[in-house]
């Protein structure tokens, strides 16, 4: 047994596969790099480093093939080698121990790297002056929420994720007395007043806002700081004799809820981008926005905001600002911008390795000063010896 | 050589160093540049003198910190200012422009190739041609503007400036600036009495007065962005104003401000060609605002000074002497030149520290806060580097190498700084100095220990090649010192990149995000551990090691350079489309030097001739 896992891991934790994979990761890294110049650099992440392949179409056909390996491919073979050469080669000296230390150090942080990227979780909190919120928006995602108006304290909401309804079928669901069929679906659109002038001429419905809007699609933003405006046209249909309730305009561009009864209930219905909902709130006391004195240049952002969460006792006031996140129960608020002087926009990560760089930074430093601190020394002590001869 | 000869070197040196710091005098019958040259101003976000301003304005129209006048005259950046603010007819006839592009040349309809510096007056008439083509420039990105759309919008940007900076104090035309406003205060407060005392409105003569008046300072106050009126004592930085702003909310002659009044004053006196009372005006003036204003005179004063003594320049020249001096000492009298260089090498250092130091003073921040200033640090730290180098190793190689890193890397400074004012502010991501001090000093040491490994292979290659130097022992030498400093890039880039991503996760929420800027240091630290595992490996050797720390150059300044070439990224700061070409070449510089490496050992004149010894030594004759 313990000669098969010796065979095995002889070639994985040889120095060669490393001195390989780092000259891989090299070429990836430049052209990855160089690739972003043509196309959008969320595009040239996903096709060069969080790919297994890099893939090469031949003249735009469906015909794909793997040409490179990509920046997943790299990184689990440099993991398996590092972990490989240690279990391999690992032995307590002093003249050893700077090198394990730095190994080691990598190790968390590529498995870290890893981590992050599967698990991590970023959105954002947009907050006009003394809003409050308990809840942050996804980028992309979005949802369409129907509420039932009840005159009770909680309104009941139902959900439907909006990669239902870009799969333009029919929804039902045990709570509506109607289903949701969805006419018209757009990852990005222009919405504008019908009859306006180069404006559209139909309305994109017949109910609701929609009955004097008209709709146009758009190619969709790839930029990081641009939101699309997702909408999408549904028709509702009374799970009572099927009948057609009318269609309804619904996009992340039209804020309010647009009411509608069906058989005596109220109920309310809009597109929102997916919300991820906390135990505590965060309310914006006020946004600010320095500039150097006589100039344009930004000095600084920042918001003050106020946190409060009942169950654990928290009413306090907090500055965010540049460099400057507040990290709470598992999910940090950065700075991120602003849409007009009274509000703020917060980015909002949930990130469960983001202390893995920060061990590994720690732990690598002290490996690397370690290893060459002791060859300094000793190459000091070899010169003065030669000299003294 | 005389033991004490390198010392009588470096007291020379020392000698012609410190004449630069002693203060230019004045003539008696001059106008007090000098002391006008300290003045402070509020622009671009700080407090500055108007030497600053100056010599700013002269590097970006005409890429120099002086005038050369027809007369083959030289003029100081401070008198050219006091000319243009005061008497701006006579500042239109100087030669303030450089142009040099032919085709701009041409369309002016000027004789091509011999014209490089006009005057304003020459180009007003072409104004309005310049303005069109320049803007249509504009509207192009800057990536993909033909060299003669970059110059004419470089030269309409320098038009532009140059009539902006015209406006600082008053308007043009203006004669008598002191009575004017005096004129203007009075006639204010008898309307405000009037208007208060009897309910009666202003009568019309006044009325059009004061609206005109006005109106031509609201003019100049939106159209300059300097601010020339210091607050009262005690004000702040964000109290200072300019003079038009001053002037709309002045509301009695008693309130005129000192910096508005002497200002008036200067502009009068230089008018009427009265150097007395100029020179008066500017040193009381100058006395005044050291007593209401101490907190901000130290700097101002310092900055002058800093401006003068040019210490950047001057490291230059002594770089370039230490590094001739110490290839010297290989060929002659090695001992003495070889310490006499080392003497001058650390005084170069001592020069090139202080005005590293200088700069981190007036800024309040630490060194590396832009392109340019990351450009001086480099020069720094492969000079500390290489001072150790040659402490350990008494061959000249740290010294020549610490010259020539330290040379190119001011040289590149000095290119990178004519844009303008290199103590800029910091915008509000950059606004940390925690970060600054640490991740950005980190990762520039970074490179210098990878330029200065790649010159010494340069080193290795060239005597290895070209000469009979480079002995058994020489090589073992430089490979020794060579592989410590990878070993400290790598360190040291490692570290740096560390910390950037742990800066980006304080700041954009992300420890990594494929940014371009990040992918270049990732480029350096990988390059770094794969020269260190291809080693320990036992796949390259002497000349392997060398072969791939000359690439490391090519990385190095893909990753400090090229990338910010690229314009994409969040790290966009300096866009330099003019050095790309020099950027490219370096790169085919150092993959034709890593190739030179591959050439067998029979072109290699050291090792050739290394050979025939031992083959001479055993009783061998060379074959004819």
């Amino acid at each position: 047994m313990k000669t098969i896992l010796r065979r095995l891991l002889v070639p994985l934790a040889s120095l060669r596969l490393t001195v390989v994979c780092l000259a891989t990761a090299l070429v990836l890294v430049l052209a990855g790099t160089l690739a972003q110049v043509n196309i959008n650099p969320v595009e040239a992440q996903q096709q060069y480093f969080q790919s297994w392949f890099i893939w090469w179409s031949a003249g735009g056909g469906g015909f794909k093939m793997p040409v490179f390996p990509g920046g997943h491919f790299v990184g689990a073979v440099l993991l398996l080698n590092l972990i490989a050469a240690h279990i391999q080669r690992f032995s307590w000296s002093w003249s050893k121990a700077g090198i394990q230390l730095t190994h080691l150090g990598l190790i968390v942080m590529l498995a870290g790297g890893l981590a992050t990227d599967l698990f991590s979780v970023s959105s954002h909190m947009y907050l006009r002056q003394g809003e409050t919120k308990n809840y942050s928006d996804d980028d992309i995602r979005t949802e369409l929420a129907v509420t039932e108006q009840t005159s009770g304290a909680t309104n009941r909401v139902i959900a439907i994720p909006g990669e239902v309804l870009s799969a333009c079928g029919s929804t039902s669901h045990e709570a509506l007395p109607f289903k949701v069929v969805v006419k018209g679906f757009y990852p990005n659109a222009d919405l504008q007043m019908v009859g306006q002038e180069n404006g559209p001429s139909v309305p994109a419905a017949s109910n609701g806002a929609g009955a004097q809007i008209g709709i146009k699609a758009l190619p969709t933003f790839s930029e990081m700081n641009k939101r699309n405006k997702t909408s999408a046209v549904v028709e509702l249909i009374s799970n009572k004799g099927g009948k057609s309730l009318g269609t309804w305009l619904v996009s992340v561009e039209i804020d309010q809820g647009q009411d509608f009864e069906v058989d005596g209930r109220h109920w309310s219905m809009a597109l929102r981008f997916a919300r991820y909902y906390k135990d505590y709130s965060l309310s914006l006391i006020s946004f600010t926005h320095e500039t150097y004195p006589g100039t344009d240049i930004a000095k600084g952002f920042s918001s003050i905001i106020t946190l409060a969460d009942a169950k654990h006792n928290e009413n306090r006031q907090v500055k965010i600002h540049m460099n400057h996140p507040l990290r709470y129960l598992g999910d940090t608020y950065y700075q991120s911008g602003y849409q007009s002087d009274n509000s703020t926009i917060l980015q909002v990560v949930r990130n469960p390795s983001y202390q893995a760089p920060y061990i590994s930074c720690v732990i690598v430093s002290l490996g690397l000063l370690m290893q060459f601190t002791y060859h300094l020394v000793g190459f000091a002590r070899r010169a003065n010896a030669a000299k003294a001869l | 050589m005389n033991r004490s000869i390198p010392y009588l070197i470096l007291l020379v040196a020392v000698i012609w160093l410190g004449s630069l710091w002693l203060p230019k005098k004045t003539k008696a019958n001059d106008f007090d540049v000098s002391t006008f040259s300290r003045l402070p101003v509020l622009t671009g976000g700080r407090i500055k003198p108007l030497d600053t301003v100056a010599r700013n304005s002269l590097l970006i129209m005409g890429r120099k910190q002086s005038l050369k006048l027809a007369s083959g005259e030289s003029m100081s950046a401070s008198r050219w200012l006091a000319e243009l603010w005061f008497n701006p007819l006579v500042a239109d006839t100087y030669p303030t422009f450089y142009v040099a592009n032919q085709e701009v040349l041409g369309m002016f309809g000027w004789p091509q190739a011999d014209k490089r510096y006009c005057t304003f007056a020459e180009l007003q008439p072409k104004l309005q041609k310049i303005d069109e083509e320049g803007s249509a420039a504009a509207d192009k990105n800057a990536k993909s503007r033909s060299p003669f759309e970059v110059a004419i919008f470089d030269l309409r940007s320098s038009l532009l400036l140059y009539q902006q900076l015209k406006l600082s104090i008053h308007l043009d035309g203006t004669e008598n600036f002191s009575k004017e406003i005096e004129t203007y205060a009075t006639t204010l407060t008898a309307a405000a009495t009037k208007l208060s005392q009897s309910q009666t409105p202003p009568d019309k003569d006044q009325t059009a007065f004061l609206r005109s008046a006005a109106a031509r300072y609201e003019q100049q106050a939106n159209a300059t962005n300097i601010l020339a009126v210091a607050p009262p004592a005690g004000g702040k930085e964000a109290d200072w104003r300019s003079t038009g702003a001053t002037l709309m909310r002045l509301n009695s002659a008693e309130a005129i401000p000192a910096s508005l009044a002497a200002f008036a004053d200067l502009s009068d006196a230089f008018r009427a060609q009265d150097t007395a009372t100029f020179s008066r005006v500017a040193k009381e003036y100058s006395g005044w605002f050291s007593i209401a204003h101490p907190e901000w005179t130290g700097k101002t004063h310092f900055e002058q000074l800093f401006n003068q003594v040019e210490p950047f320049t001057q490291g230059m020249v002594l770089y370039i002497g230490a590094f001739l001096l110490a290839c010297s000492s290989w060929l002659v009298c090695p001992r003495g030149l070889r310490k006499t260089a080392l003497l001058l090498l650390v005084l170069a250092f001592a020069v090139h520290s202080f005005g590293m130091f200088s700069r981190m003073y007036l800024q309040s921040r630490p060194p590396v806060t832009n392109l340019y200033s990351s450009a001086i640090v480099v020069g720094w730290g492969a000079t500390i580097i290489a001072m150790v180098l040659e402490y350990l190793f008494r061959y000249g190689i740290g010294t020549a190498g610490a010259g020539v890193v330290g040379f190119v890397t001011l040289l590149i400074a000095h290119n990178l700084g004519s844009n303008g004012d290199t103590l800029e502010m910091q915008v509000a991501v950059l606004d940390s100095n925690l970060w600054l001090a640490t991740h950005v000093v980190v990762i520039t040491l970074g490179y210098s220990a990878m330029l200065l490994a790649g010159v010494l292979a340069i080193v290795y290659v060239i005597l290895g090649m070209a000469t009979t130097k480079l002995t058994r022992e020489l090589a073992h030498v430089l490979t020794s010192m060579v592989y410590g400093v990878v070993c400290f890039a790598t360190l040291f880039s490692f570290v740096g990149t560390v910390l950037g991503g742990i800066w980006a996760d304080q700041s954009w929420g992300r420890f990594w995000g494929w940014d371009p800027k990040e992918n270049g240091a990732l480029l350096i630290v990988l390059w770094c551990a794969l020269i260190l595992h291809a080693r320990w490996g036992g796949m390259i050797r002497q000349r392997g090691l060398m072969a791939m720390t000359i690439c490391g150059n090519a990385i190095t300044a893909f990753s400090w350079f090229g990338v910010n070439m690229l314009g994409i990224g969040l790290h966009t700061y300096g866009f330099m489309s003019k050095a790309f070409p020099w950027l490219m070449a370096f790169i085919i510089l150092q993959a034709v030097l890593a190739l030179l490496t591959r050439l067998p050992a029979s072109r290699w004149l050291s090792f050739r001739n290394a050979e025939r010894r031992v083959l001479t030594a055993a009783g061998f004759r060379p074959l004819a």
